[in-house]
């Protein structure tokens, strides 16, 4: 069956709008990058500011060891992060437990959340990384280890109360209905709250792991070399900034992904709630 | 008290001074009767100085070892006090012409008159110090040194190969680093620290098993700030070393005749003779290689 020719009319009407509509934003895109490029480049130190942040062989002289360095943030975030979510759901659900018994907990976790969101990261990780070792206990784990405990530490206090924010949006009578239906408070929780609660706050967990990425390289104040680290030294040795940039770059594209996914999470999840409608 | 004894001396020393004046172009008429305009700017032991005659080497109260020995520059012991003497003595001062003054570090560098004809007392030579005051050619190039605890496992090391699998730090930008880097190349990766007091801490607590600093702050760290501190000894020179100057006033007269001086030490060996001796001997930092 052919549409009729009004619908016809319509489809091509839309789409002359949808190219007309491309080419306006194109041509406004091409009008504000050249002005941007001009202002730059005409700019007055733009040959002394290209020579110092943008050379391409001191660039290509240090990526090798920040990309090096790269790598220790890489398996920082991987597992720092796992860790923090662990702890910061774990955290979250005892701070939600009902019940004058388990008051004891719910003050830790509170306490917990609120000390750690205040502690600046900056001085846990001195504190792990080098009060911990000079305890000389046995067995004291590598300052790698420690300055990742200090990160997890202070992550799993905000990953708790952004997971503790999504267990309270989950309306009390949905827990009211599981019990009726004899489902127990732990299977409440597990089947019924978490679901929902994980779900809904997705987004801002992934915005804070996006955040962790950044923060595991402050790793490097107890003495690994992260991929910052490695571009601080390449800054030292030439005077020249283009290593940062190159690191600032390489964060970018690793960034990347997380971001992408926390956009297109956050789209599904509008997408599904309006699904009704 | 130094500077006490010394000044009790002038007035018996003015006859004896008198006399090495006039004796002085004698003592060496090969070297300098031929090449006459440049022993006239400066004439041996009658140099334009603070009191005729004599020679005024500042430093400061209290001085440290190795750099001076039980805080007598006077006995001539002790790296720099044994350079100072040298100095002096290529200028035609001998040792009894020789005053020392005290005055602190800061002071010697300020903009300003000065108490001594020049002054000693590890000064790097900087851009900014030379808008206020004067330096002489160095006459020490500062050497990295790997300084560890005494039951650290590299504590009895001889030798750079004995340093290869030891965790090493260093500041974050320093030639400390690039001297682990370039010349130890150790088979662990390298600590990193945001300043040598992390560093230290972490040297403090195992994390690594040596740090590597410049010389003088080998030495006093070892000295004063790390309670089981020992020196395991110097690296060859690498990079760009920091340089030590004598400093005297600005647009002394006698700048270019204590360079001078300080060159033709380092030319014939004596420099690195005294360095050997007061630096890298007993208590010193040995050299590794």
């Amino acid at each position: 069956m052919t549409p009729s020719t009004i619908q016809q009319d319509r489809i091509a009407y839309r789409r002359r709008q949808a190219i007309r509509s491309v080419l306006l934003a194109a041509l406004s895109t091409a009008v504000l990058g050249t002005l941007l490029g001009v202002l730059i480049t005409g700019a007055p130190g733009w040959q002394r500011v290209r020579q110092s942040f943008l050379d391409p062989h001191i660039g290509r002289e240090f990526l090798p060891t920040i990309l090096q360095g790269l790598w220790l943030n890489l398996r920082m975030l991987v597992v720092c992060s796992l860790c923090a979510l662990t702890l910061g759901l774990l955290v979250a659900v005892l701070r939600t437990l009902r019940g004058p018994v388990f008051f004891p907990v719910r003050a830790l976790a509170t306490l917990y959340t609120y000390s750690f969101r205040g502690l600046p990261l900056i001085i846990v990780i001195y504190l792990f990384a080098f009060g911990i070792p000079g305890l000389r206990l046995q067995a004291t784990p590598n300052v790698t280890v420690l300055g990742g405990a200090a990160i997890v530490i202070t992550y799993g206090a905000y990953l708790a109360e952004v997971f503790r924010a999504g267990i309270e949006s989950v309306h009390p009578s949905q827990i009211a209905a599981a019990r009726s239906l004899g489902l127990s408070y732990r299977q409440a929780m597990r089947f019924v709250v978490l679901p929902q609660a994980v779900r809904r706050v997705a987004p801002p967990l992934l915005n804070d792991t996006v955040a962790l990425q950044k923060d595991v390289g402050l790793i490097s104040l107890a003495g690994p070399i992260d991929a910052i680290r490695a571009a601080q030294i390449g800054v030292a040795q030439t005077a020249n900034f283009t290593p940062y940039v190159v690191a600032g770059v390489l964060f970018v594209l690793l960034a990347l992904p997380l971001i992408g996914i926390t956009d297109w999470v956050t789209l599904r999840a509008a997408r599904r709630q309006n699904a009704g409608a | 008290m130094v500077s006490r004894y010394t000044l009790t001396t002038v007035g018996g020393m003015a006859l004896v001074l008198a006399a090495l004046a006039g004796c002085a172009p004698a003592d060496s008429p090969s070297a300098g009767a031929s090449v006459s305009p440049s022993t006239d700017i400066c004439p041996a032991g009658t140099l334009d100085t603070k009191t005729a005659g004599k020679l005024t080497i500042g430093t400061d109260n209290p001085a440290y070892e190795p750099w001076f020995s039980d805080n007598k520059p006077a006995n001539g012991k002790g790296f720099e006090g044994a350079v100072a003497y040298q100095v002096a003595q290529r200028l035609g001062y001998p040792a009894a012409n020789v005053t020392w003054t005290s005055v602190t570090f800061n002071n010697a560098i300020a903009p300003g008159p000065k108490a001594f004809d020049f002054d000693i007392n590890e000064f790097s030579i900087t851009p900014e110090r030379r808008n206020a005051v004067d330096f002489s050619s160095p006459y020490y190039l500062v050497r990295q040194t790997v300084i560890t605890t005494k039951s650290s496992k590299i504590a009895g090391a001889k030798s750079i190969a004995d340093l290869r699998t030891a965790k090493l730090g260093a500041q974050v930008g320093t030639t400390s680093y690039q001297a682990i880097t370039d010349l130890i190349k150790p088979s662990t990766q390298p600590q990193v620290y945001n300043n040598n007091d992390d560093a230290k801490a972490a040297l403090e607590n195992g994390t690594i098993d040596g740090l590597v600093v410049d010389l003088p702050t080998a030495f006093y760290m070892t000295a004063a700030e790390l309670k089981q501190g020992v020196i395991v000894g110097q690296l060859p020179q690498v990079g760009v070393p920091e340089q030590f100057g004598l400093v005297l006033d600005k647009d002394s007269k006698l700048t270019a005749c204590v360079s001078r001086a300080v060159d033709q030490l380092r030319q014939d060996g004596t420099l690195a003779v005294l360095e050997k001796t007061w630096l890298a001997g007993t208590g010193g930092a040995p050299e590794l290689s």
